[in-house]
């Protein structure tokens, strides 16, 4: 019983990975409706939907599939062509397989609805549409191509009742591929020869698409009067090594493997045979030995690939691993501390070869999480497409960079802010053709989705080229609001920030799609648990570009780790961007207000000394790490600059959930525990 | 309204705080440390005295005679950090509390254990699940789970979200 609830729990997985390829694969045809290759992936994607429906009992969703199947097949065939209404209905029929799946029984009548409107679709009748899928599903599982071997040993009377061989190989011949080896072994000596009999038999070796009944039609007449094997020895997808000779002979019970290994031994091989008799010289040898090496070398590495691509392993699972390989960095350096006080040469060698083996170790199993962003791209696809015709808009959605690998929670987490952002892009941002058109822009919008590394982060972009923010729009609402006073002068940048405010929202009407207020804060608020960053860029008239930038990955980072008083702090590498040092005379200087001046910039400084309220005597020489937060520089004043930091972060708990000056805290060397700053907060 | 809840025998791990005698449910005790090093959490009210490491996960750690208006929890040989496991609203929680001295677990049969006092303890008598009694002495059995609400160990500091508008989230 638990094992079936497991078949069904794959299944329902498959399938779900199968009806988002669905849901690409239709889109992509959409725009490109002569893609064959995409239509063919369409296909196979329904059928084994349809296909293992049945095997594990998912009946509905089997019999659902089998007409969608059926009007594809069409598609396929070029008998339909791909118009908006069709692919609607595949996207809806993709729909209605997800609820199935998901147990959703209310909506059978929408299954019927879709079934009707995909069988008015097809030019011919209902019910030569029913005939033609029972043919059409019989082909479809056995629509491989198999290799068959046909044994055909005739009675010597073959020739008396009329049958001529040759017509009959002709006939298999149209079938497939066909090879075909005569027997002459029986055949008697030339005075013992009956010239009306047949001593002749016949190996056939044919690779085809057609089902093993066919074949055994075309032999329908000689029946009774012939001995007739027919084997299937290979079938495409069939990952088999290739056999070999001895194998076969073993497989037809010609020989026995003993027999075979003995012959064996005695052969040398063919190469050396070659060169001994002078037929072929060395190098040719060598380049088809290369040659050999190298097909092998390719099918090990297919054979490899289809075995890896299937390894599923259960989230937690590498959630655990990711944890343990954590602790095992933690313990780690408190072991290269050790040997360090230690001063044992072996204790440190050992130490330092643990230390390479771990950071590998981390960063393979940070590799096992790393997800590529285009998994989500497609969603994003189908959101464009069905909500830009519910308002009448025409947008195409145009990504770059899906293979951009980020760690899974990221992924998961982005999910909704991305779907926020672009709905926004679509509803606020992207005009109306007839206003595009005014403006003098081409008719049909843009929304382009990037995603890109830089450094330790990636940058996922959103530009719009539609109205751009209206920035004394958000100016007035934000007084309205009471978040600005009136006579506040702020920079457009400022002012676009403010749209990240909870409860913020221009837009005079609340649509079915945005304007509820509610959303860039949940973006912004994301992207801050997330350690990452948004950046808004708008021109009016030109569009909005969104950028985020977000961590690799969450559970390690390089830090700075710094002293203030007796704590430390780790301050995260990606946002250091130099450290200087502050001596009492530049701090007078300043007159106490907290400026620097680096280089002819003009950097303000925080003292963490004083932010935290830490109240031990401060050091003559004080150390500022200037870093980079949003693009402007901060410097933050710390007693003392240790040096960088793997960081495994801890999470502080819910103890500290209301710490907006802390993203976590990490344990040192020595067992103690350090507290990570969100720079992006305290600045 | 709480020795109902205690039914049956039950263990009790007891400790002192400031020469009294104290007792938390056993089932709520995770393990009891030395104490060590306390990394301190910037802006957080004094009874929080910080962060511990305990093999690898970050604990906090209270002063729980400074929670219970005593004086601050000062270094001896015998002071111990006791990790608790709060059940807060079906959250569990580990949380490190600092004790004196650490006593002995004892045995309590229902009989043995009476109601709180409505006066005369240090305590607001909603923390006291019940008072129990071991050779003539009283110990005062601790429902740790009140004594912690969830807002109380997620302090919120108002100060510091007042300044969250101005300080870097709105205006950048």
């Amino acid at each position: 019983m638990n094992d079936l609830k497991e078949v069904e729990k794959i299944y329902r997985q498959e399938a779900e990975e199968r009806l988002t390829e669905i849901e690409e694969t239709v889109l992509e045809i959409e725009e490109n409706p002569e893609d064959q290759e995409a239509i063919n992936r369409l296909f196979r994607a329904v059928h084994t939907i349809k296909g293992s429906g049945a095997m594990f009992g998912f009946n509905e969703i089997a019999e659902f599939s089998h007409h969608l199947e059926t009007t594809l097949d069409k598609v396929r065939n070029g008998e339909l062509s791909v118009t908006k209404d069709l692919i609607d209905l595949i996207l809806k029929s993709r729909d209605y397989i997800n609820a199935l799946l998901k147990g959703d029984r209310q909506e059978v009548e929408e299954g019927h609805r879709i079934i009707a409107a995909l069988e008015r679709l097809v030019p011919e009748a209902k019910d030569e549409v029913r005939w033609s899928a029972q043919s059409d599903s019989d082909r479809c599982e056995d629509a491989k191509e198999t290799t068959y071997r046909i044994r055909f040993r005739p009675d010597h009377t073959l020739f008396l009742n009329g049958t001529d061989p040759i017509a009959l190989f002709d006939e298999l011949r149209t079938l497939g591929e066909c090879y075909i080896t005569p027997l002459i072994k029986d055949v008697p000596l030339l005075n013992d020869i009956d010239p009306e009999h047949c001593f002749l038999s016949w190996d056939i070796i044919l690779t085809s698409m057609t089902a093993i009944n066919t074949i055994k039609d075309v032999f329908i007449f000689v029946e009774d009067s012939c001995e007739l094997e027919i084997d299937v020895i290979d079938r495409e997808g069939d990952l088999e090594e290739n056999k070999r000779i001895g194998e076969i002979l073993v497989d037809r019970k010609e020989l026995s493997g003993e027999e075979i290994n003995k012959e064996l031994k005695k052969q040398k091989k063919l190469g050396e045979l070659l060169v001994e008799s002078e037929i072929v010289d060395k190098e040719t040898i060598g380049a088809v030995l290369t040659e050999q090496k190298q097909v092998k070398a390719v099918r090990d590495k297919r054979l490899q690939e289809s075995n890896t691509s299937t390894i599923r392993v259960a989230a937690d699972k590498l959630d655990t691993l990711v944890d343990l390989v954590g602790e095992l960095v933690t313990t780690q350096a408190r072991l290269s501390q050790f040997s360090l006080n230690h001063g044992n040469q072996g204790l440190s060698s050992i130490a330092e070869e643990m230390e390479r083996l771990i950071a590998e170790l981390r960063d393979n199993t940070m590799s096992m999480r790393m997800m590529p962003i285009g998994t989500t791209f497609g969603n994003f696809k189908r959101l464009v497409r069905d909500l830009s015709a519910e308002l009448g808009k025409e947008i195409e959605l145009v990504t770059e960079g899906a293979e951009t690998e980020l760690d899974k929670t990221v992924i998961e987490r982005m999910a909704d802010p991305l779907m926020h952002l672009i709905r926004n892009s679509i509803d606020h941002g992207i005009e109306s053709p007839e206003k595009r058109l005014e403006a003098g822009k081409a008719c049909k919008g843009t929304i382009l989705l990037k995603a890109q590394y830089k450094g330790a982060y990636v940058v996922i972009t959103i530009e719009d080229d539609g109205g751009g923010l209206k920035v004394e729009a958000i100016k007035a609402k934000a007084v309205q609001k009471g978040l600005i006073s009136k006579d506040a002068d702020i920079s457009d940048k400022e002012a676009f920030n403010l749209i990240f405010a909870p409860g913020f929202s221009t837009a005079e009407t609340v649509s079915s799609v945005s304007g509820r207020g509610v959303g860039m804060d949940v973006v912004k608020k994301t992207i801050d648990s997330l350690r990452g960053a948004i950046e808004v860029k708008s021109a009016r008239g030109r569009g909005t570009t969104m950028m985020l930038k977000l961590p690799l990955t969450l559970a390690i980072i390089s830090g700075l780790l710094v002293r203030v008083g007796t704590g430390h702090f780790v301050i995260p590498l990606a946002s250091v961007e130099e450290c200087v040092e502050l001596t009492g005379e530049i701090a007078e200087r300043s007159h106490g207000s907290n400026i620097l001046n680096l280089r002819g910039e003009i950097v303000p400084y925080i003292r963490l000394r004083d932010r935290f309220g830490i109240t031990e005597d401060k050091p003559d020489l004080e150390h500022i790490v200037i870093t980079d937060v949003h693009g402007r520089r901060i410097g933050f004043v710390v007693d003392n600059v240790v040096g960088g930091n793997q960081t495994v972060i801890k999470s502080l708990g819910p103890a500290f959930k209301h710490m907006k000056n802390l993203s976590g805290a990490t344990i040192l060397g020595d067992g103690t525990v350090a507290l990570i700053l969100d720079v992006n907060a305290l600045a | 309204m709480s020795v109902m809840e205690i039914i049956e025998t039950s263990q009790f791990l007891t400790f002192k705080l400031d020469q009294e005698s104290y007792a938390l449910d056993i089932t709520q005790v995770r393990e009891v440390l030395d104490f060590a090093e306390i990394t301190k959490v910037p802006r957080m009210p004094e009874y929080m005295r910080g962060v511990i490491n305990l093999r690898g996960g970050v604990v906090p750690v209270v002063d729980l005679r400074l929670k219970f208006g005593m004086t601050r929890t000062e270094k001896t040989v015998n002071t111990c950090v006791i990790i608790i496991i709060l059940n807060i609203e079906g959250e569990s929680i580990l949380l490190g509390a600092l004790a004196d001295s650490v006593q002995e677990v004892i045995t309590m049969e229902p009989d043995q254990i009476v109601p709180p006092p409505k006066i005369g303890t240090r305590l607001n008598t909603e923390f006291i699940k019940g008072m129990g009694k071991k050779n003539d002495e009283f110990i005062i059995i601790i429902d740790i789970d009140k004594v912690f609400s969830l807002d109380e160990v997620a302090v919120y500091q108002s100060h510091e979200d007042g300044q969250a508008l101005k300080d870097g989230r709105i205006v950048k």
